[in-house]
């Protein structure tokens, strides 16, 4: 027997069932199909304006930094700006996100490097799949348009969120998922990002900055 | 890390951890850290305690089907180009890894942090094969340097000063300049940050561990904060999991419940920095990701606790709220359970893992004081299973050396006056309410032997040593 049959036999054997039975086939396929939901916090829930302002307020309690701005076209002002005051160099690299290629990038002096990172930029840009109110997280699909390679790499990660993309809670992401991917469909990687990289190894001392990014921006833009 | 379990020698190894004067400036963090910020992160969400329901109920619905769950996740995941192992034990896990790795040629593996490859030994396996294995969370790093197992499983450096790591970073880090500044926690961050950035861009393969493996999509998530568990998986071309059976989740929706207790319960924090959900390897047209999406499911004994009396374990989803919350890992640490798994939750499983020869000593550490269990994000009854333990172990006719082993630990605790006030802060509220009634005990925890024939009267209020503290407060 090979050790996937000798572990479903003991399984089995302990549950005292032989994994024909029918009502226990039932349940698990219905979980699956129908996916119920449990508790869900009433703390993102509400309008629009209130998601957007619970996000934002999560995101900052996360250490995150906010910016809002009016549409997309504020976008490369408010991370030229953000560089500038922080005394960053005026380099960024982004993935081929459609939304991210419109904006007018070419009214600062920015300049922009494409592709994965190769562990060597100081700042990234990416735009977000969702935002998410309950606890100001941002949610990320890799590939082409926003390598996963972003999101780790570059000392500091700008993401552009689209307030029309943040919902109340993880449940509402799981719903995006499958209308864009399908139902049980996955992108390779989802990153769910909540501030800047920390760790509290040493004497439970909170440091931002351990392998991922020491800053997080988050710009958020109002109409789409 | 495989270390010889030490288990067995609880008892002195636990008198070795309250001498260990660095160790005990160390535990202060735990005490003080952890607690507030869980009751903090619990205060804030009204439906924390509904969730824990949820989170409990969810986890008993999947071990309850865990056959199905488990086909159907492996479906999935071969379904999208990925490959599924299994491991009945921890000989063929090592093998399944060293096999991935000899085929890949693989010089350097990268980890993320992952108590199931502490279970089997993984990184001394790797180092046997003559295959580098660097450890990549900050805190497992400088364990790794040290040479030792983590003290805590969300923790695992929670036993080190900051001099002390500061005196393996020049030890280890040959390359930098001798004269360069490291008194701030800070610039040991930035130092460790530097060298395993080299690490994460070189690595040949990149081994995480799993908190979730999700049957609905064949997705594996892993929660961290400081992202290390990222790079080493998106990085090499070749990313392996190696996980437990019961981290099988159904559904994403099942999942978000078990994250909303999870790090709350951990670090008081609604989430954990990151939580990526991972599934196949990279697709056509992508820019980055493996190449190769390895699963290695671990069963070594857990098959066999399905539908017994410690089922119930099988819930945890190792946040390590129970060793914060134990009066006994405050005094004595990690090192001295002997094993891969400390505190409480340490104490249940040990023994089920390796052997009641190996692990029988570990349910004695416990004050009985119901801390874990309150705390527990889904409800295992952490006491009660302890005593199941002792239980069993007077069936094995083993009652005359229990008894005096029972009273014996009591006297340990008694005589050791910092961990006895611990013990007792909790405990004392437990032992008015067992002995409220007749205002004395005819049952004491672990001490049957003794309380069978005699009573012991029953504290009223505080202890002895509280009252006499609070009274010689100087008056304001
Ligand atoms: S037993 Fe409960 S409290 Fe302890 S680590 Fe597991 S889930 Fe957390």
């Amino acid at each position: 027997m090979s050790a996937r049959d000798d572990i479903l036999a003991n399984i089995r054997a302990s549950l005292g069932v032989t994994g024909a039975e029918a009502p226990r086939r039932f349940a698990a396929k219905e979980r699956l199909a129908q996916s119920p939901e449990g508790v869900i916090p009433r703390r993102g829930q509400g309008d629009p304006a209130a998601r957007v302002a619970t996000f934002k307020a999560e995101a900052e309690r996360a250490q995150a930094s906010v910016a809002e701005v009016a549409g997309a076209a504020d976008v490369p002002n408010e991370i030229a700006r953000y560089l500038r005051e922080a005394n960053l160099p005026a380099t960024f690299r982004m993935g081929e996100d459609a939304r991210l290629a419109a904006m007018p990038w070419s009214e600062t002096a920015l300049e922009i490097l494409r592709g994965p990172s190769d562990g060597h930029d100081l700042n990234g840009v990416s735009a977000a799949f969702a935002g998410v109110a309950e606890s100001g997280t941002l949610a990320l699909c890799s590939g082409p348009d926003n390598p996963t390679t972003i999101n780790f790499l570059p000392d500091n990660h700008f993401v552009v969120v689209f307030e029309r993309d943040i919902v109340a809670d993880y449940e509402s992401v799981w719903r995006k998922l499958r209308e864009r991917y399908g139902k049980g469909a996955m992108p390779r990687t989802l990153n769910l990002i909540t501030g800047p990289s920390r760790s509290a190894d040493i004497e439970q001392t909170l440091l931002l900055g351990a392998h991922g990014p020491r800053r997080l921006h988050i710009v958020m833009v109002r109409d789409g | 890390m495989t270390h010889q379990p030490t288990s067995s020698h609880f008892k002195e190894n636990a008198h070795e951890a309250l001498r260990d004067a660095p160790l005990q400036k160390a535990l202060v963090h735990v005490r003080s850290n952890f607690i507030q910020k869980r009751a903090e992160a619990a205060q804030r969400l009204p439906e924390f305690e509904a969730l824990r329901d949820s989170a409990r109920d969810i986890k008993n619905h999947t071990l309850k089907h865990l056959d199905l769950y488990l086909e159907a996740y492996e479906a999935k995941v071969r379904e999208l180009g990925g490959e599924v192992h299994y491991a009945a034990t921890a000989k063929q896990g090592l093998d399944i890894i060293l096999d991935i790795c000899r085929k890949r040629g693989a010089k350097t593996v990268t980890k993320g942090k992952s108590m199931i490859a502490e279970e089997i030994g993984l990184n001394d396996a790797l180092e046997a094969a003559g295959i580098e294995a660097v450890e990549t969370d900050l805190g497992e790093y400088i364990i790794q340097l040290r040479g030792e197992a983590p003290s805590h499983i969300i923790a695992p450096a929670v036993h080190v000063n900051k001099d002390e790591v500061e005196n393996e970073f020049r030890r280890a880090h040959l390359h930098l300049p001798k004269d360069r500044d490291l008194s701030e926690p800070a610039q040991l961050l930035g130092e460790a940050r530097g060298v395993l950035r080299d690490k994460f861009l070189n690595a040949d393969i990149g081994i995480t561990g799993a908190n979730f493996l999700i049957a609905e999509t064949g997705t594996s998530i892993i929660v961290t904060n400081e992202g290390n568990g990222d790079l080493t998986q998106i990085l090499p071309k070749v990313h392996i999991v190696i996980a437990s059976l019961e981290k099988i989740t159904p559904t994403l929706a099942d999942a978000a419940q078990l994250l909303r207790v999870l790090a709350r319960s951990a670090t008081g924090q609604d989430m954990s920095v990151y939580t990526t959900l991972s599934t196949g390897p990279r697709r056509p047209g992508d820019p980055d990701g493996p190449e190769e999406y390895h699963v290695v499911l671990l069963d070594n004994g857990r098959s066999s606790m399905l539908g017994g009396e410690f089922e119930d374990m099988l819930r945890c989803i190792r946040c390590g709220a129970c060793m914060n919350h134990c009066p006994v890992y405050h005094a004595v640490g990690g090192h001295a359970y002997g094993w891969v798994y400390p505190g409480p939750m340490g104490a249940v499983l040990t023994p089920t893992l390796i052997g009641v020869k190996e692990g029988g000593q570990l349910p004695n550490a416990s004050t009985f004081c119901g801390r874990c269990e309150e705390v527990c994000p889904v409800r295992i009854p952490l006491p009660g299973m302890m005593r199941h333990w002792r239980e069993r172990e007077f069936e094995r006719h083993l009652s005359p050396t229990t008894v005096r082993a029972g009273l014996a630990f009591w006297a340990f605790f008694a005589k050791r006056p910092t961990l006895y006030r611990l013990a007792t802060s909790f405990g004392m509220r437990a032992l008015h309410l067992i002995g409220r009634a007749k205002g004395r005990f005819s049952f004491l925890p672990l001490a049957r032997g003794w309380t069978r024939y005699r009573d012991l009267p029953a504290p009223q209020g505080a202890t002895f040593q509280s009252q006499w503290r609070a009274k010689s407060r100087p008056v304001a």
